[in-house]
């Protein structure tokens, strides 16, 4: 974005870039846009109001504030953040005395580590240095109160930011967050505690004295668009920014997603997506899957583009690797199909599937198939390697490796549907296959 | 084929002014048969040094399906900075960490720094930190940074916020960095249960018969013709197509019997066009070779030997032939008795071992849905007492309980004929079960003239 601002103002208004160039900056613009969530906001006006405010009240007026931010994967809590983070640091006085700390639950897996990190974004590592401390909310008021000194005129507002806060609720004893919600309830030092999570019940996981100091302030992202909005959506993320170098480019650009948009088959597929699930994240992958197909000689994407990538998404992987067995291990899914349809879904060991492939061998096909029982066991294995078969729990590790119990991980639509697709597939066993009770 | 070879030429065109040269392409194209969509799919996804790539791309697809050979031929051939990892051999997160960490900074344990790696990292969060220090200190900031992890499925057996960090590791690092996972299990089973960042998936397809044809025959040896090596892999893959599509597997095959195939030829029998005596000498030969060294058996060198000295195949003794076990007189007769107390139900015993049984109706005794079951589903556990019941009965002389037996009957468990079942009480009633094949119990009640057959319920 910064590239593009700037080629502007240098160049004059109607350059015209060749179209390698053109399509290469039209790469950097979008992926750019798609991975590091760039585009405008969608139906969190309210939240994002709300959010300001709350931080506004910590940065400005020393007010100590915790807030939730709930919101299933990819509906854009980091990213409402950002924003409002962005509007607050707008203000001068704000950006000059608030100090941010961003904790993420993947990283900091325990407290120890949160500490460490805490010291080291405040830049406080050299005035800890090797002092001890006697419990950790000695050490976490220790930080607090260098930074009260370090600022002359008054306590500096500190932002606490913790991305998967339901992992730091598994943290022993809830030590950090029931520091700093001690320290948000009692009146220290200003801070906001602001913590993004996807799960709905992540009050349930708080301690009883974590909870109460909590505010109980929530605020829920939730995909609330209708398809109409989607469809404003998917022409924002692709449409290219007025700040593009080559206009005309742009223009013919945007006209085309325009075009897209109203398109029957674009619809269909981004219909059938917004059936499948709302979140914006999986769109953006299907629109850089789309985005991927384009190079100097096919420069527009077209509807045909978004239909293959959304089939690239849609694969069924379980037939895929179906699709790549051999007739061996074919026969042996079949015949296990076959015990699940006799004994109504009971596990089943190699030499119950043995002993069916057995009766297929002498009753139906000829002695083509006729394998050793050692061969056919490495194919039992291979199986047991890919996960399409599992040991059921529990005391199978001292069993022999044929009457160890297992259970079969595909469904017999995932098969018969396999067996219609599988190539050069003899019709004997294909026979044998549909004939479920024999 | 034509179609794809038009994609690829679009991709040449399309990124010729960056970068990359059009004869390096060339080469790629030579090295990756068959692979031609997927290069450039790959290729498409990754972009210009400087585009910011996708955050994480799952590949999948079956065990000798190229991935890691062409995720690696293209990321040296491009000269793409990037870390290859294998997962099984970090089997610790430092150990991974460290090896990512050393392949950043281009750092090789070596005797001269003591085999130590170039910075010590415990756990992810200082992982993160390293890294992001590292692109800086490489100046790397411009361009995308692979980390390739090999047989991620390890990952999963690890620590539980590994796979989702390295999931959004380019948000945590704010870097330019792609992870590509390579595995041949689905990403179905890898989803953690609170979910994580979508990974992009990517299918690498399994070869079709064509193109295992096309591939195999492409590394003929020089002193034959290229269609004499075809007509070779063309008969191979006619008997172990059905049973196995592993290309290292049948490569490997195809190594082993080729002295064989050109047999006839180098002694003038056979001339290099006669192709149906050529496939009637090595037939018979590749099915040996199926239940042989397919299986591991025999080892391959234990095969080039006997082919080179001319001998019959089947002459060696396999592996598995060599499962007879020599036993003291009682250690074998636990074991005999272990095994009927596995394979025969309980109220049997009183008709097998008990003199004086009194009558059992025919009809009450076989119940036809039992009846082979046994063999079927495996042995049952049975109490100590049980076992000691059945020992006196069969051995014909006086056999005290001493110390001797019950440690003959421990050490049958150490040496895995029998296992312990539940492991709640040791002393007290412990259960057991008998995990040897008939084969093996029949050749143990040989030597001692049992005959076992006569006891077993579903031989009757």
């Amino acid at each position: 974005m910064v590239i593009c601002n700037f080629m502007s103002k240098r160049k004059s208004k109607d350059v015209c870039l060749p179209i390698g160039e053109c399509l290469s900056k039209v790469h950097t613009v979008l992926r750019q846009r798609i991975f590091q969530h760039q585009g405008k906001r969608f139906g969190v006006e309210s939240q994002h109001k709300h959010l300001v405010e709350l931080l506004r009240r910590t940065t400005i007026h020393g007010e100590s504030n915790s807030a939730l931010i709930i919101g299933p994967r990819g509906s854009g809590k980091s990213m409402l953040l950002q924003d409002a983070l962005e509007d607050l640091l707008g203000i001068k006085q704000v950006k000059e005395n608030t100090l941010q700390v961003r904790l993420n639950g993947l990283l900091q897996t325990n407290d120890k580590i949160a500490l460490k990190e805490i010291t080291r974004q405040l830049n406080l590592e050299n005035v800890v240095g090797d002092r001890v401390f006697g419990s950790f909310a000695e050490n976490l008021a220790f930080l607090l109160e260098a930074l009260k000194t370090g600022d002359r005129k008054s306590s500096c507002p500190v932002l606490f930011m913790l991305d998967e806060f339901d992992l730091f609720a598994h943290h022993k004893n809830q030590t950090l967050l029931y520091n700093l919600f001690d320290i948000s309830q009692s009146a220290q030092t200003p801070i906001a505690v602001i913590g993004l999570t996807c799960r709905l019940d992540v009050m349930e996981l708080l301690e009883k004295r974590v909870k109460s100091r909590f505010s109980h302030r929530q605020i829920h992202v939730l995909n609330s668009f209708t398809f109409s909005q989607y469809l404003e959506i998917f022409q924002d993320q692709l449409s290219l920014p007025p700040a593009f170098p080559d206009h005309r480019f742009a223009e013919k650009w945007n006209e085309n997603i325009k075009s897209l948009t109203e398109s029957k088959m674009v619809k269909d597929v981004l219909q059938k997506q917004f059936n499948a699930t709302k979140d914006v994240r999986s769109l953006q992958t299907l629109l850089h899957l789309a985005l991927c197909r384009v190079n100097v000689s096919h420069p527009h994407l077209n509807p045909a583009d978004f239909l293959e990538a959304f089939r690239i998404r849609n694969l069924d992987s379980k037939a895929n690797m179906l699709h790549g067995l051999s007739i061996l291990e074919l026969c042996l899914i079949i015949s296990m199909k076959h015990l699940l349809d006799i004994y109504e879904g009971e596990p089943f060991n190699f030499q119950m599937v043995h002993n069916e492939f057995q009766k297929f061998i002498q009753r139906k096909a000829h002695s083509l198939y006729n394998f050793e029982k050692p061969v056919v066991l490495k194919a039992f294995e291979h199986l047991h390697q890919l996960e399409l078969i599992k040991p059921m729990e529990g005391l199978t590790l001292r069993t022999q490796k044929e009457y160890r119990l297992m259970k079969l991980l595909l469904d017999s639509s995932q098969i018969i549907e396999a067996l219609q697709k599988y190539p050069n597939c003899p019709t004997d066993v294909k026979q044998w296959a549909m004939s479920s009770l024999n | 084929m034509e179609r794809e070879e038009t994609a690829k030429e679009k991709d040449m065109t399309c990124l010729e002014h960056h970068a990359y040269p059009e004869e390096r392409f060339s080469e790629l194209e030579k090295c990756t048969i068959c692979r031609e969509s997927q290069v450039s799919t790959l290729l498409s996804m990754f972009g210009e040094r400087q585009h910011l790539g996708f955050p994480s791309i799952f590949v999948y697809g079956h065990t000798g399906t190229g991935k890691t050979y062409v995720l690696e031929t293209l990321l040296r051939k491009l000269e793409l900075p990037s870390a290859f990892v294998n997962c099984v051999e970090c089997c610790t997160p430092r150990l991974l960490f460290e090896q990512i960490l050393d392949q950043l900074h281009q750092h090789c344990p070596a005797p001269e720094n003591e085999f130590s790696s170039y910075e010590r990292c415990d756990s992810l969060n200082d992982f993160v930190r390293l890294f992001t220090r590292g692109i800086l200190k490489q100046s790397l900031e411009k361009e995308t940074f692979y980390i390739v992890l090999d047989k991620a499925e390890v990952l999963r057996e690890m620590d539980a916020n590994l796979l989702p960090g390295f999931l959004r590791l380019q948000e945590l690092t704010e870097s330019n960095t792609t992870v590509l996972f390579l595995t041949e299990i689905v990403w179905e089973t890898f989803r953690p249960n609170t979910g994580c960042f979508e990974p992009l998936i990517l299918y690498f397809p399994d070869y079709s018969k064509v193109e295992l044809q096309r591939i195999l025959s492409s590394d003929y040896p020089r002193e034959y013709p290229a269609e004499f090596y075809s007509s070779y892999i063309n008969i191979l893959l006619g008997v172990f197509y059905t049973v196995c599509r592993d290309i290292k597997e049948l490569r490997h095959l195809a190594a082993l019997n080729f002295p064989k195939f050109c047999e006839p030829v180098i002694k003038g029998e056979a001339k290099e066009s006669d192709s149906h005596k050529l496939w009637k000498n090595i037939e018979p030969h590749l099915k040996r070779a199926m239940q042989t060294v397919y299986l591991r058996e025999i080892s391959s060198s234990q095969w080039e030997r006997i082919q080179q000295e001319d001998r019959e195949s089947s002459q060696l003794k396999g592996l598995s032939a060599h499962a007879h076990v020599e036993l003291p007189y009682y250690s074998k007769f636990l074991l005999i008795a272990a095994y009927l107390a596995s394979y025969n139900p309980a109220r049997t015993d009183k008709r097998f071992f008990l003199k004086h049984h009194g009558k059992i109706k025919k009809t009450d005794f076989l119940k036809k849905h039992e009846k082979t079951s046994n063999h079927l589903l495996g042995p049952k556990p049975f109490p100590l007492d049980r076992l000691l019941a059945i020992l006196y009965s069969i051995v014909d002389s006086r056999v005290a309980p001493t110390a001797n037996i019950f440690s003959q009957i421990s050490s049958l468990v150490t040496l895995q004929l029998l296992t312990l079942v539940g492991h709640d009480d040791q002393l007290d009633g412990p259960k057991y079960k008998c995990t040897v094949s008939l084969d093996f119990i029949r050749a143990v009640a040989r030597t001692v003239n049992f005959d076992i057959v006569r006891y077993l319920y579903d031989f009757l």
